[in-house]
C-alpha cells in the first residue's frame, strides 16, 4: 500500500517590505533559523527524527548561499543529525520544496521532512545570481527572454485585460488581505522577534489599509521603458499576431518585493503517530510544467490540469484556489484557461499583490493559507498554483482529513 | 613597411599602405609585421618600439577576402589565433612599444594599437577610431574585443563595438584608448621616446598579476544591468538576421570572465562562427565584393573614356527634382533648377536650403560648404537658363504627355552632344523617347526617395540610348556619389517591378484573412525596414492603381492584367469603399493619429475577415521572398536584368531586400536553383501563377547551371 504523505503543520513569517521593512535587519539564515525553532517548539519536535531539509530559495547566493537550508538548521540548534538542502525552481521553488517532500514520503524511503522556503528581497535582490538566463547574451538571444513584467504585459495584450480590470483585481487582494487581517484569518502567521525577544513583525507590511482604485490607477506602468528599449520587439518576434504590447501592469497591480519565510512539515501517518503529531491534510497530487519561456507566466493552467488528471479530479471538485498573484494578468489568464467565471473561491484572503511574493517562500506561505482557510470554513479540497520563471508552472492539491 | 633603429636604441617602424591594391594588401601587412617582429625578438640592447600608424584607412579594413574564403572551422580558428599571435608576440617583447598615431585607425591597425603599451596621438580634427567590421558582418577578431574592453571597460566599450561608432580624439582620449596627445610629428616622436625611457618596466595591464577589469567586468553589479538589456535592444534592430552583433555581446561578456589567453580563445571560437555562418557570407558577397564590382563599372560601357560633367539641369523642383538638385550640387556640379513658374523653383531652393540647414544643425557639414552649394545652385523658370548643360534630367509629375512636352521645350535650349535623362519609376523610357528628337541620347535615371539619403539609381537604357549617353549618366551617378545599376528599358524597370510583388503579396494575404499585425511583423521578420502594407501606405494606395491602369495600357500580355488578382479587391476596398489611400491622406491601412504612433486601422479586420486557419510566419516571410525572387528571375529572362551584381546590390539598397540574404539573387542561389524551382512550382499551385517559376530556371536547370553568375 501506498504511503500518504501528510501535511502536519505549515507556517509562516510575516512579511516585511523591501524598503524600511521591519525584516530587512534580519540575516535570511537567522529568520529561516527563528521560523525552524518555532516549529520545533510548538510541537516539541524531536528534531533527530527529521529525515531531511528542503528550503526553495530563488537567490542562493550571498546571504542566501551555501545551502541555507542546512546552515539554518544547525544555526536553530536542530540535532546534528538533520540533513539539509536548498533547491531553485524559481517562484514555485517552495511548493516544490513541499512536492519533493510528499514523493519522499511516499516513496517510503523516508518519513519526516521539513519543506519550505526562504526570499530575504531586500538583502538578496533579484538577479544577483546573474543567472544565464537574463545575464548571458547567447543563451538570453535564444530564449528571447524578456523579463516577467513584459510577459505580464503580453498576456494582457493577447488576452484584451484592460488596466481598470487589472486594478480591481489588485483592489480586491489588498482589500481581501486587510480584511483577513482585521479578522486574524492567518492562523500559520507566527511573529518574528529579535535576539532579545523584541518584536520585529507580526503582520504583513505590504497591505494597504486605504488603497482605492482612483490611486491604482495613477501609478505608473511599469514596464514601457524597458520595451521600449526591445524587450517589447524581443517578445513580439515570438508573437507576431501582437501589434503592441500594452503596457498595463504597474507596481500597484503586480506582486510586492518582501522579505518572508515559511516551513510546512510533511510526514508518514507512522511518524506522525510515533511523534504525536495531528495530521491536517493529505498531498493529493503534485504537478509541474512547461510552457513557453517568452511569455513566461502561463505555467498555473496547465500545472493545475496535470494535478487534477493524477488525482483523477475535476476543477469543480476544488473548494479553494491559492493562484499566485505575481502579476494580476496571471490569475485572470488561468481563470480564462479553467473556465472559472468567479473569483468567489479564489486567492479569498487576498495574495502576493497585497502582500508580497518573497519568491522561494511563496509556494509553502500558499499552502499554509489555504489550509488555515479550508479549515477555518470546514471544506476539503484545495489548490495551489503558481506560474514559474522559464514557462513553467507548479501545482498541489491537497485534501483535508 | 619600415624598420629603422636610432642611437638610443629605440626601433621604429612604419606602417603604411604601399600598394592599393585590396587583394593581397592585408596579407601582405601582416607577413611584412611577421618579419619585422622576428627582427625585434632578435635586438639585443634595444629599449622600446615605436609603431607609427600613418594614414591606414585602405590598409586597415580586416583581411576579408582570406577570412572569406576559409570554408573548414579548424582551419578558420587556426588561421585566426595564428594572426593573433603576431599581435601577442609584441605585447611578449620585453621592450615598451608605443603607437605614434597620425592617421585614422580602422579594424586591424586598431587591433594593432591596442597590443601597443601606449597609444600617442597626434591631435587633429580630422582623426578617428573606429571598429567597423560589424558594419560588414563580422567582428574585431584578433583581440581587439578581449583588449578593448580591458582597457576602456565594457560600457564604453559596447556601443563602440556593437554600432562601429567612430571615436574623435577627445573621445579617445576621455574613454582611455588614447594615453597622450601630441601637437605634431616631431612631438609625437619625442613624447614617445621619453615615454619608453621612463617606463621601462612596462607590462600589458591584463599580463600583470593584480589585474583588475577597469570599471568592473559583467559581472559588475552596473554592468550586468546594462548587459541584460542588449541581447533585446540588438534583436530590436536586428531581428535576429544579423549575427555579427550576437557575437560580440557574447565575447564582450564571456571574455570578461576569465583570464587574457582564454578570452581570447573565446572570442576565436566566436568569430569562427560568425565567419562560417552564411549571413555572413551573404553580407560579405553583397556589401563587399559585389558593391565594389558594381562602383567600379561594372555595368559601365567599358571602351568610351571618363566624361565630365560641370553644369547639370534639373526641370522640376517638386519631391525628387529638389533632391537631385542638392545632390549634384553637394557633389561640386553647377544646377540649374527649372520649374513651370518662378515661385515653384524658389520653392525647390527654401527645401533644398532647409536640408542644408538640417545638417549645419548636426554639424554633418560647414557654414562655408553650404555658400558653396547653394552658390552653384540657380532656380529659374527660364528653359532658357539650361544652356550650356551636360545633363538635363527631368523629374516632373508622372505623366508621359507632361514629360513629353518638357523633353520638347528643353531640347530646344540645349546643345547637341547634351544628354537628357527622365527620372520616373513607372513609364518606359523608350516610349518617352520618341519626344525626343535624339533618342540615343535619352536615357532614364531613376532616383529614389528622398533622394539624398537613397544610395542607388536605376540606369535605364531605352531602345536607341547610345553607350556615349550611358556612360555619361553612369559616371555622373558616381560622381554624385551614388551607386548605379544599368537595366534595360522594361515596364516598371527592375526595382519597381519586383518590389511591387512585395506590397502585393501583403495584400494577398490580407485577402486571405491573415491579421494584418502577422503580415507587418511577417515582413520585418523576413528583414524588410518595414511591412508590406505600411509600404502601400508610403507610396499611396492610389500609385498602386495607376500602376495597374498603366500596365493594362502598356502591355496586353502582362500576367497581371489578365484575371482578377486576391489583391484587386484590397485596392478597391480601400480606394473605393473605405477611400483610406495612404500616409499622405492620413489615413490607409494605419490610423495616423497626432503626436502619436500609427497603428493599424481597426476597420481592416472587419471587412477582410480573419481566417481560422491563417498563414504561419514562416509561410508569409517564403511567400514575401519567392514572389520577389521569381519576378526577377522574369527580369533575367526578358534581359531587364544583364548582371547578379546589379540585381543584388539594386535590391538591397533600391528597396531594402534583406541584406543578410546577401540580395535577390543570392537568396535564389543558397536556396538552390532546383530546390527553388521545385518549391515555386508547389506554390504556384496553392497560391496562383504568380509562383510559376519562369522557363528561363527550366534553361538553366537543364543546362546543369548550379546558381547565378
Amino acid at each position: 500500500m501506498m504511503n500518504e504523505a501528510y501535511i502536519y503543520d505549515s507556517i509562516r513569517t510575516p512579511r516585511g517590505k523591501r524598503k524600511n521593512g521591519s525584516l530587512n535587519e534580519i540575516t535570511p539564515t537567522d529568520l529561516l533559523s527563528k521560523l525552524m525553532l518555532f516549529l520545533s517548539e510548538k510541537h516539541d519536535l524531536d528534531t533527530s527524527q527529521i529525515d531531511d531539509v528542503i528550503i526553495g530559495c530563488v537567490m542562493p547566493v550571498g546571504d542566501q548561499g551555501a545551502n541555507i537550508g542546512k546552515t539554518a538548521a544547525q544555526y536553530a540548534g536542530w540535532d546534528i543529525d538533520v540533513p539539509g538542502m536548498q533547491i531553485n525552481r524559481c517562484c514555485g521553488s517552495g511548493l516544490e520544496a513541499i512536492n519533493i517532500a510528499a514523493m519522499k514520503v511516499r516513496s517510503g524511503w523516508e518519513d519526516l521532512i521539513i519543506a519550505g522556503g526562504i526570499e530575504s528581497m531586500s538583502r538578496v535582490p533579484m538577479g544577483s545570481d546573474l543567472g544565464s538566463m537574463a545575464f548571458e547574451p547567447k543563451i538570453s538571444l535564444n530564449n528571447n527572454y524578456v523579463p516577467q513584467g513584459i510577459g505580464a504585459d503580453l498576456i494582457a495584450s493577447i488576452d484584451g485585460y484592460s488596466r481598470n480590470e487589472l486594478d480591481e483585481l489588485a483592489l480586491q487582494s489588498q482589500k481581501r488581505a486587510f480584511d483577513a487581517h482585521m479578522k486574524k484569518k492567518f492562523k500559520s502567521m507566527v511573529p518574528i522577534y529579535d535576539q532579545n525577544g523584541i518584536l520585529l513583525l507580526d503582520k504583513d507590511e505590504h497591505v494597504r489599509k486605504d488603497c482605492s482604485l482612483e490611486d491604482l490607477s495613477k501609478l505608473n506602468p511599469a514596464f514601457t521603458k524597458i520595451g521600449e528599449m526591445g524587450f517589447d520587439a524581443f517578445a513580439k518576434e515570438k508573437y507576431p499576431e501582437v501589434e503592441n504590447i500594452n503596457h498595463v501592469h504597474t507596481a500597484g497591480n503586480s506582486s510586492g518585493i518582501v522579505d518572508g519565510a515559511s516551513l510546512t512539515l510533511i510526514g508518514s501517518k507512522m511518524s506522525g503517530e510515533k511523534l504525536n503529531l495531528n495530521p491536517r491534510a493529505i498531498i493529493r497530487s503534485v504537478a509541474t510544467c512547461s510552457t513557453d519561456p517568452t511569455i513566461m507566466l502561463t505555467g498555473p493552467a496547465p500545472a493545475t490540469i496535470k494535478a487534477l488528471n493524477i488525482a483523477k479530479m475535476n476543477i469543480s471538485d476544488i473548494d479553494l484556489i491559492e493562484v499566485n498573484e505575481a502579476f494580476a494578468a496571471v490569475v485572470l489568464r488561468f481563470m480564462k484557461e479553467m473556465n472559472l467565471n468567479s473569483m468567489d473561491n479564489i486567492n479569498v484572503n487576498g495574495g502576493s499583490i497585497a502582500m508580497g511574493h518573497p519568491l522561494g517562500a511563496t509556494g509553502s506561505i500558499l499552502l499554509g493559507t489555504l489550509l488555515d482557510e479550508l479549515e477555518r470554513r470546514d471544506q476539503t479540497v484545495g489548490l495551489v498554483t503558481l506560474c514559474v520563471a522559464g514557462g513553467m508552472g507548479i501545482a498541489t492539491i491537497i485534501e483535508r482529513i | 613597411m619600415k624598420y629603422k633603429k636610432d642611437a638610443d636604441n629605440i626601433a621604429s617602424i612604419s606602417l603604411k599602405p604601399e600598394s592599393q591594391n585590396y587583394d593581397s594588401l592585408n596579407q601582405n601587412y601582416v607577413n611584412a609585421l611577421l618579419k619585422n617582429i622576428d627582427k625585434l625578438e632578435n635586438e639585443t640592447e634595444l629599449i622600446g618600439v615605436v609603431i607609427r600608424l600613418t594614414e591606414s584607412s585602405s590598409l586597415a579594413k580586416y583581411d576579408i577576402e582570406k577570412l572569406f574564403d576559409i570554408g573548414k572551422p579548424d582551419l578558420c580558428f587556426k588561421y585566426i589565433e595564428a594572426q593573433k599571435l603576431c599581435l601577442r608576440r609584441i605585447e611578449n617583447l620585453k621592450v615598451p612599444v608605443v603607437a605614434a598615431i597620425s592617421g585614422s585607425l580602422v579594424g586591424l591597425s586598431m587591433e594593432l594599437a591596442l597590443a601597443c603599451n601606449y597609444r600617442i596621438a597626434i591631435e587633429k580634427e580630422d582623426i578617428s577610431f573606429e571598429f567597423s567590421g560589424v558594419k560588414y558582418g563580422i567582428m574585431p577578431g584578433y583581440g581587439g574585443i578581449i583588449r578593448l574592453t580591458r582597457t576602456i571597460g565594457i560600457e564604453k566599450s559596447l556601443n563602440f563595438l556593437l554600432n562601429g561608432d567612430q571615436f574623435n580624439v577627445e573621445e579617445s582620449m576621455n574613454s582611455g584608448f588614447l594615453n597622450e596627445l601630441s601637437s605634431s610629428n616631431d612631438d609625437m616622436i619625442a613624447k614617445s621616446i621619453q615615454w619608453i625611457k621612463s617606463n621601462q618596466d612596462i607590462e600589458q595591464p591584463w599580463d600583470c598579476k593584480n589585474f583588475t577589469f577597469p570599471h568592473g567586468n559583467a559581472h559588475n553589479s552596473h554592468n550586468a544591468s546594462l548587459i541584460s538589456l542588449y541581447p533585446a535592444k540588438i534583436r530590436k534592430k536586428t531581428r535576429g538576421n544579423f549575427p555579427a552583433p550576437e557575437a560580440i555581446l557574447s565575447v564582450i561578456v564571456e571574455g570578461s570572465l576569465v583570464d587574457f589567453e582564454t578570452a581570447s580563445r573565446i572570442e576565436s571560437r566566436f568569430y569562427t562562427e560568425l565567419l562560417l555562418n552564411k549571413t555572413t557570407k551573404n553580407i560579405i558577397n553583397a556589401n563587399w565584393f559585389q558593391l565594389r564590382k558594381v562602383k567600379s563599372g561594372l555595368s559601365r560601357p567599358k571602351k568610351i573614356p571618363h566624361t565630365t560633367i560641370t553644369k547639370v539641369g534639373v526641370i522640376g523642383a517638386g519631391l525628387m527634382g529638389h533632391g537631385i538638385a542638392y545632390v549634384s550640387a553637394k557633389a561640386g556640379l553647377e544646377v540649374v533648377l527649372i520649374d513651370s513658374d518662378q515661385s515653384k523653383a524658389d520653392k525647390g531652393l527654401e527645401k533644398i536650403k532647409k536640408i542644408l540647414l538640417a545638417d549645419v544643425k548636426k554639424q554633418i557639414i560647414s557654414d562655408g560648404a553650404v555658400k558653396g552649394i547653394l552658390n552653384r545652385i540657380t532656380a529659374s523658370h527660364k528653359y532658357s537658363q539650361l544652356n550650356g548643360c551636360d545633363l538635363v534630367i527631368e523629374a516632373v509629375y508622372e505623366d508621359r504627355n507632361l514629360k513629353g512636352r518638357v523633353t520638347i521645350e528643353a531640347e530646344k535650349n540645349i546643345l547637341n552632344e547634351r544628354v537628357f535623362a527622365s527620372n520616373t519609376s513607372t513609364i518606359p523610357i523608350t516610349v518617352l523617347a520618341e519626344k525626343s528628337n535624339k533618342p540615343e541620347n535619352f536615357i532614364g535615371l531613376h532616383f529614389f526617395s528622398p533622394v539624398n539619403r537613397m544610395q542607388l539609381i536605376e540606369i535605364i537604357k531605352a531602345k536607341k540610348t547610345s553607350s556615349h549617353t550611358l556612360a555619361k549618366a553612369f559616371d555622373y551617378a558616381l560622381k554624385i556619389g551614388k551607386i548605379p545599376i544599368v537595366i534595360n528599358d522594361n515596364r516598371g524597370f527592375y526595382t519597381t517591378r519586383v518590389f511591387e510583388r512585395y506590397a502585393k503579396e501583403g495584400m494577398a494575404l490580407l485577402n486571405e484573412g491573415n491579421h494584418p499585425a502577422s503580415i507587418e511583423s511577417a515582413g520585418k521578420a523576413a528583414g524588410f525596414p518595414v511591412g508590406p502594407l505600411a509600404v502601400i501606405d508610403e507610396i499611396s494606395i492610389q500609385l498602386l492603381a495607376d500602376i495597374r491602369e498603366q500596365s493594362s495600357e502598356d502591355l496586353n500580355s502582362q500576367r497581371d492584367s489578365k484575371s482578377a488578382k486576391p489583391w484587386d479587391d484590397v485596392i478597391d476596398y480601400m480606394l473605393k469603399v473605405a477611400k483610406r489611400t495612404g500616409r499622405a491622406a492620413g489615413k490607409g491601412f494605419y490610423e495616423y493619429p497626432e503626436n502619436n504612433e500609427k497603428y493599424i486601422w481597426p476597420g481592416i479586420v472587419k471587412h477582410f475577415h480573419l481566417s481560422q486557419k491563417p498563414s504561419t510566419q514562416e509561410q508569409m516571410v517564403e511567400r514575401f521572398y519567392f514572389s520577389q525572387s521569381i519576378e526577377a528571375i522574369r527580369c533575367f529572362e526578358e534581359k531587364v536584368l544583364e548582371s547578379v551584381a546589379d540585381a543584388n546590390i539594386g535590391s538591397i539598397y533600391g528597396w531594402g531586400f534583406p541584406l543578410f540574404s546577401g540580395g535577390i539573387i543570392q537568396y535564389i542561389n543558397n536556396y538552390g536553383l532546383e530546390k527553388f524551382r521545385d518549391r515555386a512550382n508547389i506554390l504556384c499551385s496553392n497560391h496562383g501563377e504568380r509562383f510559376c517559376p519562369p522557363k528561363f530556371l527550366d534553361t538553366m536547370i537543364e543546362n546543369e547551371e548550379i546558381s547565378f553568375k
